[in-house]
């Protein structure tokens, strides 16, 4: 009987030691005659959270880069691209292509998407790192800079992230409901988010009828009584953040004309000789329109316009004012700058003046701010970014970030691309001289997989979001539009489960 | 003249790609009767009764057409290569033998060489900015006013710099370098500027 026992023991250990072996030659262990192992490289396993631009960005790169690498990428929505879904105007949908490079990275057998999945709730930075060899963090900024002035709660008055998002369909805005009952908008910011953003309040509704806007946001417009957008700087014109091509699409607005100060723009013409092409070309565009008498055919247009714009400058907003029944904004309070310095680094002054512009909405435009995600990871918040080095997250090993949360909120997508291959090289590097162990496999979203499923998490896979991009382009056909976006995560999920 | 040469060739290499019989009748070089590919002349000729014997004469001519790499098509006169050469971000140089008609950013692409085309050549990034070889840049139509508007968004513009997806290659061309920017390492340069988004 003891015998019995004793060889069945020894069976198990026999036949538990040759399945160990076989996963450890899986994972390119390679057992010699003698017993000693030879450790070979294991495949980099990577994870890559967020998959707007940078998430995909360094997706590709790593992939490219190491024939052995495997990248996971998680995404807190069912549906993927981030801003670039989310953020790019409606009447921009070219710059949308880049949603196909993007596509096909995720389509490579050693890229995998895991949408639905919201790291530092769902599963932590911690897990993360125990599955995979390196974590990539590239969650964007989905804060937004406040302005820090009384009134700034008031109905009427909202963050561009948040009217943008209310737009472009992104599932937490969809509440939103501005108001746009009034004759005059108040942009606060000048950069091409608040262009966009008047451009939207000002386009002929026929023209964005065409586009994947929301249907909701096309009822409000169309219900729209907003004839007036100032869109608000607190420096001059010569500091101005927009760029020239939204700029341009302003200026040729159908059925709206510009209304500018001209006294903002005395010294303005001489000070363009030494500066940089692109700052040039956009002030001399900006003077031309605010300054130049117009030709005959542009005056007669911009009298039957229906719609006007205008940049103002040296003002910083100090109060919202609001009516204390409805408690909704009926105006804002700013004052008077001046500069000193000049160029991009000229600082506003207040001058002690101040001004009130009668509005009914408020809109602050004046950057995106990114949020910590788990307390694990180290955060500077005045700057608002994750301390790094070249995309090494400082004092964390296997730890990187790439993106916007990497540099701060500015740059178009050629500076995140550039900025999350950067990234991608550095983790390289660090694969390929050791700094990053890769000797020890990971088990990657298998163990994350078994974590979600546990905890009730269903990811949603990149079949999965076909079936959501399918849906929304045959909605979109009723219409005429390229697609009719779901508004919620539930409908999402609903679709992904048929 | 050398336009339908380009075409010529772009047809012969669609053909090679594809490797399907084509549809003589609806090409303006079998209307024009200038169409050299073989197939062609077989529809003319009313021999369309036989697939086999059509595929048999386009194997025949993808043979002929087949590049090797680095050498020139022996079917495409001298006058329609184009050699530039491309310096990618490692610095690497990668001569490239192509042809007049040739778009810059898909040349790259079809070469395997990393310039990336975000917008897909509508006028909408900046991710396919190249530097242009001083002796060729002036030789280069000037920008449309989109492109210009375009590069001014480009990180590190330089006065050489061109959109990739706009640059059609042309016979003077030949001998222009193209440098792929190298992504800088440094983004806290002190004064460091924020870029518009």
């Amino acid at each position: 009987m003891t015998g019995h026992k004793l060889m069945f023991k020894g069976l198990k250990l026999w036949s538990s030691g040759r399945a160990t072996w076989i996963n450890r030659v899986h994972e390119g262990v390679i057992v010699r005659g003698s017993g000693k192992a030879f450790f070979a490289s294991c495949n980099p396993k990577i994870c890559v959270v967020g998959s707007g631009p940078a998430g995909f960005y360094t997706a590709q790169h790593l992939i490219k880069a190491r024939q052995d690498a495997e990248v996971d990428i998680y995404e807190r929505l069912p549906v993927p691209f981030g801003l670039v879904r989310f953020g790019v105007a409606p009447d921009h949908p070219e710059v949308k292509n880049v949603i196909n490079t993007f596509t096909q990275t995720a389509k490579q057998s050693r890229c995998s998407f895991y949408g639905n999945v919201n790291v530092g709730k769902d599963v932590s930075i911690e897990e993360l790192q125990q599955a995979y060899h390196a974590v990539v963090l590239s969650y964007g900024a989905e804060g937004n800079r406040t302005m820090g002035v009384p009134g700034e709660q008031l109905a009427g008055v909202y963050s561009a992230q948040n009217f943008v998002g209310w737009y472009n369909g992104l599932p937490s805005c969809q509440e939103l409901n501005p108001d746009l009952s009034c004759e005059t908008a108040v942009i606060l910011g000048q950069g091409n988010v608040a262009l966009d953003i008047a451009r939207i309040l000002l386009s002929p509704v026929d023209i964005l009828k065409k586009t994947d806007i929301t249907q909701p946001t096309l009822e409000a417009l169309e219900r729209s009584q907003i004839r007036n957008v100032l869109i608000i700087g607190r420096r001059g014109p010569l500091q101005i953040a927009c760029t020239i091509k939204e700029l341009r699409e302003m200026v040729n607005l159908p059925d709206t004309r510009p209304e500018m100060v001209a006294a903002d723009f005395n010294g303005v013409a001489e000070a363009l000789k030494d500066v940089p092409r692109p700052r040039k070309r956009l002030t001399e565009l900006m003077l031309k329109t605010a300054l130049d008498t117009p030709g005959e055919k542009e005056q007669e247009r911009r009298n039957k316009a229906s719609r006007s714009w205008g940049f103002r400058f040296f003002r910083s907003p100090v109060e919202v004012l609001g009516d204390p029944d409805s408690m909704r904004v009926v105006g804002i309070r700013l004052a008077v700058n001046r500069l000193e310095g000049e160029g991009e680094g000229a600082r506003a002054v207040l001058t002690g003046e101040v001004e009130d512009v009668k509005c009914g909405l408020v809109i602050s435009s004046i950057g995106y701010k990114s949020v910590p995600i788990d307390p694990s990871v180290p955060f500077d918040s005045r700057k608002a970014i994750v301390p790094n080095n070249m995309g090494r997250v400082q004092h964390v090993s296997g730890l990187y970030c790439s993106g916007w949360l990497k540099t701060g909120p500015t740059g178009v997508i050629a500076t995140t691309m550039n900025n999350s291959f950067d990234t991608a090289r550095s983790l390289v590097e660090d694969i390929d001289s050791g700094t990053l162990d890769v000797s020890i496999s990971k088990p990657g979203s298998q163990s994350i997989s078994a974590l979600l499923e546990k905890r009730g998490v269903k990811p949603v896979s990149f079949s999965d979001w076909e079936k959501i991009d399918n849906a929304e382009m045959k909605k979109g056909e009723a219409s005429g539009k390229p697609r009719e976006k779901l508004l919620s995560v539930e409908e999402m999920l609903r679709v992904v489960q048929t | 003249m050398a336009a339908s040469a380009a075409v010529r060739s772009s047809m012969g290499l669609t053909l090679r790609l594809s490797r399907v019989i084509p549809v003589c009748s609806t090409c303006p070089l079998y209307r024009l009767n200038i169409c050299g590919n073989s197939a062609a002349s077989l529809q003319r000729r009313g021999s369309f009764d036989s697939i086999r014997t059509i595929n048999r004469h386009l194997q025949t001519s993808i043979g002929l057409y087949q590049i090797e790499e680095g050498s020139s098509n022996a079917e495409d006169p001298d006058d329609y290569v184009v050699n530039i050469v491309y310096i990618d971000r490692s610095g690497q140089r990668i001569p490239v033998k192509a042809k007049v008609g040739d778009n810059v950013l898909y040349l790259a692409h079809k070469h395997g060489i990393d310039l990336e085309g975000a917008c897909e050549a509508s006028l909408a990034c900046s991710t396919c900015q190249v530097y242009v070889s001083d002796a060729h840049f002036d030789k280069l139509p000037e920008p449309v006013e989109r492109e210009d508007d375009m590069l001014d968004m480009a990180p590190m513009l330089q006065e050489n710099s061109r959109l990739g997806c706009q640059i059609i290659l042309t016979p003077e061309l030949d001998g222009m370098e193209l440098t792929l920017p190298k992504v800088t390492r440094n983004f806290y340069v002190d004064g460091h500027v924020p870029k518009p988004h």
